[in-house]
């Protein structure tokens, strides 16, 4: 028991995550709703009063409730972690990503879950910090909207529903993150 | 409140295992995009594989859901311009944040609080996908 928990504690690989993440999609289905985190944002902005905008945001949004509560949920799933299921809270990436990250001038790469110092109060008022947190968000709120869902309600649910408009918007993701990640970030630290 | 906790339930569970397998990392991302590791690979493929099976279980077997429904899958809508212009700006975003929708969410949980002002960009990107959605090709 003591040796299955320390286990417990390190991070887990793959092949725990991905069946686990395809499990929750599984009993969504069961309980009759469909895994997809970005439709909340929609929800939230229904709620803010956005029917006064654009017909976008009138719809019934009370039928929406419980995905709010499932990613609320997830919150305190992330804090419950952070406070009592860890015992190293360093990233394992890969050496080459951690050389290629130094080469750029990110300090101590993987040290933490996030580069703080690109994601601090501070950096906010740069234009580097306000490329990645600010203009970052919207794209990624704007993006997922316009392709009509985000990485569990196209890669995960669509994907495994066998969907060629899920295969494409996933191709999509791809491009957009990899044009990013070679041609963007490295002018960002 | 009962009809909610089952979701309150599965959401914890998600933030579990998106912070045990370090999926919510900006690093993860950043690795996945520079094909150095095989894990986000791995997390990604393995939940669809078994997301695959899953599906084809409830449709060979016609599994009723918990209240004796049929679970019905809503088709996406057969064009391709918003999959691949919505995809690659959503990709975009993506690769800066270092974090998905869902991810957002739970790195705020894991004491990150900078990712409010993320989630607050987001649901500004959303609301303005709103304003312009009669005018956006799709």
């Amino acid at each position: 028991m003591e040796k299955f928990f320390s286990y417990f504690l390190q991070p887990w690989p793959w092949y725990v995550a991905g069946p686990a993440i395809a499990l929750i999609m599984g009993l969504l289905l069961w309980l009759g709703r469909s895994f997809g985190l970005s439709s909340n944002f929609r929800t939230i902005c229904a709620i803010g009063g956005g029917a006064k905008y654009s017909d976008f945001f009138k719809f019934n949004w009370r039928d929406q409730i419980w995905n709010l509560v499932f990613l609320t949920g997830s919150i305190a799933g992330g804090f419950i972690t952070n406070q009592w299921l860890k015992v190293d809270h360093t990233i394992d990436i890969s050496e080459s990503t951690k050389a290629d990250l130094t080469a750029i001038g990110v300090q101590n790469p993987g040290a933490e879950m996030i580069p703080t110092e690109m994601f601090s109060a501070e950096a906010l008022f740069t234009w580097q910090g306000f490329i990645m947190i600010i203009l970052g968000g919207f794209l990624v709120g704007f993006g997922t909207r316009y392709a009509g869902g985000c990485t569990s309600g196209h890669a995960i649910s669509g994907l495994s529903n066998l969907q060629i408009p899920s295969l494409i918007a996933v191709i999509g993701f791809f491009i957009g993150g990899l044009i990013t990640t070679h041609f963007i970030i490295p002018f960002l630290f | 409140m009962g009809k909610y906790i089952k979701f309150f339930g599965l959401g914890i569970l998600f933030g579990i295992v998106l912070t045990k397998a370090e999926v919510i990392s900006w690093y993860r991302i950043y690795e996945m995009f520079r094909f150095q590791s095989f894990h986000m690979y791995g997390v990604i493929g393995s939940a669809v594989l078994i997301g695959i099976i899953i599906i084809q279980l409830i449709k060979r077997f016609n599994i009723k859901s918990f209240s004796g429904h049929t679970i019905m899958i809503v088709p996406k809508e057969r064009v391709w311009k918003r999959y691949i212009i919505g995809g690659t700006i959503f990709g975009l975003g993506w690769a800066l944040t270092g974090a998905c929708p869902g991810p957002m969410f739970i790195l705020v949980g894991n004491g990150f609080l900078m990712m409010l002002a993320v989630i607050v960009s987001a649901a500004a990107g959303t609301f303005t996908y709103g304003l312009l959605k009669n005018k956006l090709p799709h």
